[in-house]
């Protein structure tokens, strides 16, 4: 892997894109292992700094950790004690003092972890920043594209919600239109980010029209506070708009398999029949979270030996 | 005390002209202009090959005292006024406190004589406190030296405010600075709203936030008849809208700053801070539109909103990081550089830009080099160049987003009131 960091996939090339997908496939197989531990990390510390709460992810990269053996120490800082950027500035010299070896860093700054990659020598992870990019969510929904459908190239995938305010919406169009997928999003316009349309994506507002033939549909979380904000009316009227059912999933190729990076709101963005039936991959995801941040902790260190 | 600058090129931008002369200076005054002037026992200061120009002024700095001495003071910022051959400033209120008493305004004067190198021409506050609530004295913070009105920064929300704030400085002839940003569609935006906001997924600020308060002002000037001067015009609309208003007749003036008319919004890329400023810097359509706004004359100042912040206010999160640039130093380069070597403004135009323009603006007797003028020169050599380096700008805060650039024209010095600041290099 050339890239010294990973901090988002507008970023990274192809080419180390790949080597963390094919190194997530003999990862998977150690967790489906009795013993899910190899020695891979020994002796190296994993310091995982959030600045967010995320239960998921942070235990993913834990996990991660701690099945290539590494020494995971987890940081969680409340949002009350980071009003101003020293805490970051500080806090980076100090995990620099102590010796790590990767840091994971998640925090509600777009841009944070480019500012903590210039202030330490150590390889950064990006586990989120802001509205910015969460770029192992998305090279996780690449892994679980390519298990299940073989390749990216020219599957139509269909991205369903507030792209906006998404960081793992924004990771996901840099990697999946890289890599030649028909990429299509499905959002009120109050949902969309400015510009999004130049990016070589197609924009819709009734997911009745993106729906069609599609291979893949990802359903991203609405946060009920968009409402309050004057983007949505409501709750019901986007659950009834843009909810993914199973009638307009039928619209979709019988094959296609619906994706959702957590949590989940049920009955407003996905419905029941749906998060729960044959075609959601959504535990798969979860597995394959875990295999993609072991591949980009063992690249990482690996590049940092060398 | 006698001073002949000698065998320059004098710039006249009242005339749009420029012609070979002597310059004698004695006491604080100019007091003949010829070619081949004898200057007796005059110190004579070769001026060969470099242009002479009525001392440039900026009408548009935040000097931070009192209240933030650690970003600037008024003598670091006068400082950096005369190394980057401006002779005059005009200071926005958004002190702490805000220049909204005449104890503020006497102080800032007091300072700035103090100090003894720009002169320094306080802006008053418009509203009390800058709270968009209620008039400031405004009669008083004029008799006490306040050159025009303005709640930069924190824009008069108000459209009724606004309207008697215009009523009130047009009884006392006085201009009203406006900062135009639609609070309620700037909100929570660090950055030009576009595709490069997008990507960093940073909150963005809408031309039209811009827009929609320029619209609004005008509208307001044309029903007040009072003086309105937009501040630092990022946006194609807004030159659109300014354009069509002089047409009509409303008395309204312009500025734009050197970095709007140089950056876009990727010199945001990769979060550098150095580049967050509001309003924030543009497409290149806006550059495009804002260089061709000062081409005609729409727009009728170049002004730097210099705006010192200390490195730890940068050196943090984008989000969290302070808006603002310091320009004092590189305007004149980058004016030259920019404007003039790219036929945009010829050299009187690009002057009077910086000298006549902001004088008649603000009131001030100044902007030609003349027998009997306060002898306010700045002197430029056009054919020297020089490499922006951060760390040698004589103003304390150091955050240019220009620091590498490379600038043709060189401010040789400034004279102020006939005292000579040569500048070092
Ligand atoms: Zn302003």
């Amino acid at each position: 892997m050339q890239a010294k960091h990973l901090l988002g996939l507008a970023e990274l090339s192809a080419a180390d894109i790949e080597e963390i997908l094919n190194n997530a496939v003999p990862m998977k197989q150690v967790i489906s292992r009795d013993i899910k531990k190899v020695p891979t990390l020994r002796g190296k510390s994993v310091v995982m700094l959030f600045y967010e709460p995320s239960t998921r992810t942070r235990v993913s990269f834990e996990l991660a950790g701690k099945y290539l053996s590494a020494d995971t120490v987890n940081v969680t800082t409340g949002l009350s004690s980071v009003s101003k950027g020293e805490s970051l500035f500080d806090t980076a010299k100090t995990v620099q003092a102590l010796g790590a070896d990767l840091v994971v860093l998640r925090h509600p700054s777009a841009g944070a972890s480019h500012l903590l990659a210039r202030l330490i020598d150590v390889p950064v992870v990006n586990a989120g920043d802001g509205m910015h990019e969460h770029p192992t969510q998305a090279l996780l929904d690449l892994f679980t594209i390519r298990e299940r459908k073989g390749s990216i190239k020219g599957g139509k995938v269909v991205i369903i919600g507030d792209v906006l305010h998404s960081r793992v919406a924004r990771s996901n169009i840099w990697a999946l239109t890289r890599f030649g997928a028909d990429l299509h999003l499905v959002a009120p316009p109050t949902l969309l980010p400015a510009g999004i349309e130049q990016t070589g994506v197609t924009v819709h507002h009734r997911p009745e029209e993106a729906l069609v033939d599609s291979d893949v549909v990802m359903v991203l979380r609405l946060q009920r506070e968009r409402q309050r904000q004057g983007l949505i009316p409501g709750v019901e009227e986007y659950a009834k708009l843009y909810g993914l059912n199973a009638e307009r999933l039928n619209l979709a190729r019988p094959d296609a398999v619906v994706m959702h990076p957590g949590p989940i709101n049920r009955g407003v963005e996905i419905a029941d029949e749906v998060a729960d039936g044959t075609r959601a991959v959504i535990t798969d995801q979860v597995t394959n979270g875990v295999a993609v941040r072991m591949a980009v902790l063992y690249l990482l260190a690996l590049g940092r030996m060398n | 005390m006698k001073l002949l600058i000698k065998g320059g090129t004098v710039v006249d931008p009242a005339a749009r002209r420029m012609y070979r002369a002597d310059v004698l200076v004695e006491g604080d005054r100019v007091t003949a202009v010829d070619k081949r002037l004898a200057g007796g026992d005059a110190r004579v200061f070769d001026a060969g090959g470099k242009l002479v120009f009525p001392g440039l002024i900026d009408m548009h700095v935040h000097l931070r005292e009192p209240g933030q001495e650690y970003k600037e003071t008024i003598a670091t910022g006068t400082r950096a006024a005369v190394r980057g051959g401006f002779t005059a400033v005009a200071a926005m209120p958004n002190t702490k406190p805000v220049a909204d008493t005449p104890a503020v305004i006497r102080y800032v004067l007091e300072k700035a004589r103090e100090a003894g190198l720009a002169r320094v021409y306080p802006v008053g506050a418009l509203t009390r406190g800058s709270r968009g609530e209620e008039l400031s004295e405004i009669g008083e913070l004029k008799a006490a030296g306040a050159v025009a009105f303005s709640d930069d920064g924190r824009p008069v929300a108000g459209a009724g405010m606004m309207r008697r704030a215009m009523e009130y400085a047009r009884m006392l002839g006085v201009p009203v600075i406006s900062h135009c940003e639609e609070p309620s569609l700037a909100a929570g935006g660090v950055m030009h709203e576009g595709l490069v906001a997008t990507t960093l997924g940073l909150r963005g600020i809408p031309a039209a936030a811009e827009e929609v308060m320029v619209a609004r002002d005008l509208i307001l000037a044309e029903m007040t008849g009072c003086h309105l001067h937009v501040a630092h015009v990022s946006t194609a609309g807004a030159v659109r809208l300014i354009r069509e208003a002089k047409a009509r007749g409303v008395r309204v003036t312009a500025e734009a700053t050197p970095h709007h008319f140089t950056l876009t919004d990727r010199a945001v890329a990769d979060y550098d801070t150095l580049a967050k400023v509001n309003p924030p810097l543009r497409s290149d359509a806006d550059v495009a539109a804002v260089r061709e706004g000062l081409g005609d004359g729409t727009i009728d100042v170049i002004a730097t909103d210099h705006a010192p912040h200390a490195s730890h206010e940068k050196n943090v999160e984008f989000d969290l990081a302070a808006f603002g640039l310091v320009g004092l130093e590189t305007a004149v380069g980058l004016v030259f550089t920019e404007l003039v070597a790219d036929n945009v403004l010829d050299v009187p135009a690009a002057v009077a830009k910086m000298s006549l323009n902001p004088a008649r603006i603000l009131g001030l007797q100044a902007g030609i080099i003349e027998p009997g003028a306060a002898a306010d020169i700045t002197v430029f050599d056009p054919e020297a160049e020089e490499v922006v380096d951060p760390a040698l700008l004589a103003g304390k805060s150091k955050n240019t987003p220009f620091g590498g650039y490379r600038l043709k024209g060189v401010v040789y010095a400034a004279v102020v009131g006939g005292r000579v600041h040569l500048r070092d290099r």
